[in-house]
C-alpha cells in the first residue's frame, strides 16, 4: 500500500487533505507516542481544561466546552461530544516551551577549583495536540523574541526545535476571544506540522486534516484516513467562518500602536490602576509575555551555587528596580507598561503585535480587567477631545 | 620531653541566637525542621542560644536557665511579639548583643494573632480567661519587634517557610541581601501551574494582596489564600475588598479575613472602612468590580 500512502501524505498530492474519525485521533496519539513524542494536549483537571501530558486520546475533553467572561471560567457540558470545542484555557503552551523555572547552571567549589556545570538536559520531544490558531501565532511571536535576535535562549531553542505543532482550528470561540481583531484566527496561519478542523454533524464526528511539513506528512501516513470529501471540507470551512462571526470581543478599529503612543496621559490609566491588583496574573497567562528574572542561590556551606531563571512580570515592583528605587513605582505606570508593550512598543521591538487576541488576560484577571475594554476607552478618549484640542498649547 | 599540646584553634564560626517572645514556637520549630540542612548549619555557625534546642546558658545542674544570653551574637532570629514590659526590656537587650536582628514570623513582624487584643478591652479578656486576673501582667497591645528596636530584616509567614529561612540565614552568612520577593502570592501560584480558584470556581482568595513566600500552598489545595504572610508591596485593598464581596463575602467576613495573623499590619487598617463602603452601597455591583452578565 506504499503507493496509496504516498498519495495520501504528500501535501502537494493531497491538496484537499484527508478525513479521519475519532479512531484517527486515537491513532494519532498512539503514533506520536510510538515516535517518541511526549504528547501534550487538553484534558479536564481541577474543573478546567488544562494542557497536560496525554497517554491516550481518551483523556481529551470530549463533550466539554467552556463559558468564559472577564475574571470567570466555567466548564460546560456539550451534547455533541466534540473534543476541541473550547477556547483558550488557563495555560498556553508557554509553560512547556518557556517554563516558569529553569536551572541554567550550577557551580561547585572543589579541591581542584571551581567547577561550573551548565544545565542542558536534552528536552523531551513534545507533540502539542490542539494548538489554537492564536496560540500558533503566539509561538511565532515568542520565537522572534527568544530566538530571533541577538539574545537567544538556548533552552527555548532546544525545546522549540523538537516540538511538533498540531493545530486545531477554532469553531467555538469564547466570549473573551478577539483573534479576528488581531488577525491570528480562527483559521490557522502558517507554521504547523498538522492542522485539523473538527466537524460534528448528522454525518458523524470527524476531522479534516492537512499536513504542513514533511514530519507532519509522515505522521499522517500512519493514520486511518480517507480522502477528504467536499461535504466535510465545506462543513469545516463553514464552521471556521462562522466562528469568525461570533467573536466575543473586538479591539477598536484603529492603529493600536498609534493609539497607545497617543494616549500615555489619558485619565483612563488612573481608572484602571484603581482596579488593578498588580498581581501579575495577566502576564503569566499571556502566551507571548517572555520576561524572566535571575535567581542565584547558594547553599549553607557556600560551596555550591545555582543560577535559576524564573518568570518575572512588569507588575512586580522589583522588575524596574534600579539604584534608588523602582522606575515604575505606581500601579498606573505598571499597567500602562503592560498594555502599551503588548499593543504598541512590541512593534518597535519585534515588528509585530505582542497580543494575539487569545483573551486569557481577560479571563484570568481576578478582577476582570479587559484589555479590549481599556483599549476602547482610550480610543473613545482620543475621539472625545475636540480636534483642535490636545495638539499644541492653546 | 613531651611536646606541648597545640593550643585549641579558636572557634571563628559566626554565632547564632534564637529568641522567643509571645508566640507559639512554630517558627522556631521551622528551624528544627530543616533536618537535612541542620548539620551543615551547625558546621557553619555556632548556635549559642536556642532554648527550644538546648538548655540555656547557665542552665546546668538543675539551675534555672537564665533567659538572657550574654552574647555577642552575629545573627539573632527573633520569634514572637512584645506583650509585656519585661519583654519590651528584653528585646532591647537582644538588640544590644546582636549584630543583625531578623524577625521570623507574623508575630514578630506584625504582632501576630494575639494582636487582636489591640481591638478589644484587655481587662475584659483577662477577666473572662483567667481565674485570678490579678496575677497577669500584660501590656494592652501586642506589637511587632520593629516597634521597639531597629530590625535588619523581617521574614513573613505564620509559620515561616523553611526554604526562606535557610535563604535568610545563608544570605547573612554570605554577607548578601536575602532574596525574598515582596510581590503577590499569585506569582507563585502561576509559576507553580495552579489553576486560579477565584476565576475557575469563584472561591475568595487573598493571593493578589498577600506577600509571596509560602509557594502558594492553599490554592494548590483548592482553598483561598487567607493572607498569613501579610500584605504584599502596595496592596490594592479597595479593589481586593470589592472582589471578595463579589465572590460572596459579607462585610463581617471581609473584616475577619484581614484580622487574622497580621491584624495590625498598617496596610490592613483601611479594610473595615472599605468593606463597609463596599457592602453597604445600594448598588448591586460597584464601579470597581461591576457585575458581569452570567
Ligand atoms: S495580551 Fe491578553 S489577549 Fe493578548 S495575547 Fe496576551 S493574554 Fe492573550
Ligand atoms: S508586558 Fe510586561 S511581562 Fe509581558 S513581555 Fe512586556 S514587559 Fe514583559
Ligand atoms: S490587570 Fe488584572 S491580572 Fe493583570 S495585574 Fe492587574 S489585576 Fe492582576
Ligand atoms: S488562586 Fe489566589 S493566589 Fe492563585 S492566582 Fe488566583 S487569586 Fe492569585
Amino acid at each position: 500500500m506504499t503507493a496509496d500512502a504516498d498519495v495520501n501524505t504528500s501535501p502537494a498530492l493531497a491538496p484537499d487533505g484527508l478525513v479521519m474519525g475519532k479512531d484517527g485521533l486515537a491513532a494519532l496519539v498512539d503514533v506520536l507516542i510510538r515516535h517518541g513524542f511526549t504528547v501534550v494536549g487538553p484534558t479536564v483537571r481541577d474543573g478546567v481544561i488544562v494542557l497536560a501530558e496525554l497517554r491516550s486520546a481518551d483523556e481529551l475533553p470530549y463533550g466539554w466546552g467552556v463559558e468564559l467572561e472577564a475574571g470567570r471560567y466555567r466548564l460546560r457540558e456539550r451534547t455533541d461530544g466534540a473534543a476541541f470545542a473550547h477556547a483558550a484555557g488557563p495555560q498556553s503552551w508557554k509553560p512547556f516551551l518557556h517554563p516558569p523555572r529553569v536551572r541554567q547552571w550550577s557551580a561547585d567549589r572543589t579541591e581542584d577549583g571551581l567547577v561550573l556545570t551548565a544545565d542542558q538536559p536534552a528536552p523531551p520531544r513534545c507533540a502539542f495536540l490542539g494548538v489554537r490558531p492564536c496560540d500558533l501565532r503566539a509561538i511565532a511571536v515568542q520565537d522572534r523574541v527568544l530566538t530571533g535576535g541577538a539574545y537567544r535562549d538556548p533552552g527555548y531553542e532546544g525545546r522549540r526545535s523538537g516540538a511538533l505543532l498540531i493545530v486545531v482550528e477554532c469553531t467555538e470561540p469564547g466570549a473573551t476571544c478577539f483573534c479576528v481583531s488581531m488577525d491570528t484566527g480562527p483559521a490557522a496561519g502558517p507554521g504547523y506540522d498538522l492542522v485539523m478542523t473538527e466537524v460534528v454533524d448528522e454525518y458523524g464526528h470527524r476531522f479534516w486534516i492537512r499536513s504542513g511539513s514533511p514530519e507532519g506528512s509522515a505522521i499522517l501516513a500512519e493514520l486511518p484516513t480517507r480522502p477528504a470529501d467536499p461535504e466535510t471540507r465545506e462543513a469545516a470551512r463553514a464552521g471556521v467562518a462562522d466562528a469568525a462571526d461570533r467573536m466575543g470581543r473586538t479591539m477598536p478599529e484603529a492603529d493600536l500602536r498609534e493609539l497607545m503612543a497617543g494616549t500615555l496621559d489619558a485619565p483612563r490609566w488612573d481608572d484602571v490602576a484603581g482596579r488593578c491588583l498588580t498581581c501579575g496574573n495577566c502576564t503569566m497567562v499571556c502566551p507571548t509575555c517572555f520576561c524572566t528574572t535571575t535567581e542565584d542561590v547558594t547553599d549553607l556551606t557556600g560551596d555550591h551555587a545555582e543560577r535559576w531563571q524564573l518568570w518575572d512580570s512588569c507588575f512586580d515592583l522589583d522588575f524596574s528596580q534600579l539604584h534608588g528605587g523602582p522606575v515604575r513605582a505606581s500601579s498606573r505606570g505598571r499597567y500602562r507598561q503592560w498594555m502599551t508593550h503588548k499593543l504598541g512598543t512590541w512593534y518597535d521591538q519585534f515588528g509585530s503585535s505582542g497580543c494575539v487576541g487569545c483573551g486569557r488576560c481577560i479571563v484570568w484577571c481576578p478582577v476582570g480587567i479587559d484589555i479590549t475594554e481599556e483599549a476602547a476607552a482610550l480610543h473613545d478618549w482620543t475621539h472625545s477631545r475636540a480636534p483642535d484640542e490636545g495638539s499644541g498649547p492653546p | 620531653m613531651a611536646t606541648e599540646p597545640a593550643p585549641p584553634s579558636p572557634d571563628l564560626r559566626p554565632t547564632l541566637a534564637v529568641w522567643k517572645f509571645a508566640s507559639c514556637d512554630g517558627c522556631q520549630l521551622t528551624l528544627l525542621d530543616c533536618e537535612d540542612e541542620l548539620l551543615g548549619l551547625a558546621d557553619r555557625v555556632r548556635i549559642d542560644h536556642f532554648l527550644e534546642m538546648t538548655s540555656a546558658e547557665g542552665g546546668a545542674d538543675g539551675q534555672r536557665g537564665r533567659l538572657e544570653g550574654r552574647g555577642p551574637y552575629d545573627l539573632s532570629l527573633v520569634e514572637g511579639s512584645i506583650t509585656t514590659t519585661d519583654d519590651a526590656e528584653r528585646i532591647r537587650h537582644v538588640r544590644r548583643v546582636s549584630r543583625y536582628v531578623v524577625t521570623i514570623g507574623a508575630c514578630a513582624t506584625a504582632g501576630g494573632i494575639q494582636a487582636l487584643c489591640d481591638f478589644a478591652d484587655i481587662e475584659e479578656f483577662l477577666a473572662a480567661v483567667y481565674a485570678r486576673p490579678e496575677y497577669i501582667s500584660t501590656l494592652e497591645t501586642s506589637t511587632p519587634i520593629s516597634a521597639h528596636v531597629p530590625v535588619d530584616f523581617e521574614l513573613r509567614g505564620c509559620p515561616i517557610d523553611r526554604r526562606q529561612l535557610l535563604e535568610v540565614i545563608t544570605a547573612y552568612l554570605a554577607g548578601r541581601k536575602p532574596r525574598i520577593p515582596s510581590h503577590s502570592v499569585c506569582f507563585e501560584c502561576k509559576r507553580r501551574g495552579t489553576t486560579c480558584i477565584t476565576v475557575a470556581h469563584g472561591t475568595p482568595c487573598l493571593g493578589p494582596v498577600t506577600h509571596a513566600g509560602c509557594g502558594a500552598i492553599c490554592p494548590a489545595y483548592g482553598r483561598g489564600c487567607y493572607g498569613c504572610f501579610g500584605p504584599s508591596n502596595q496592596p490594592n485593598l479597595r479593589s481586593m475588598v470589592a472582589q471578595l464581596h463579589h465572590d460572596g463575602m459579607s462585610e463581617r467576613d471581609i473584616q475577619r479575613v484581614f484580622r487574622t495573623f497580621n491584624a495590625t499590619s498598617p496596610e490592613h487598617a483601611p479594610v473595615p472602612e472599605l468593606a463597609a463602603e463596599e457592602c453597604h452601597s445600594s448598588r448591586t455591583g460597584t464601579e470597581i468590580r461591576p457585575e458581569r452578565p452570567a
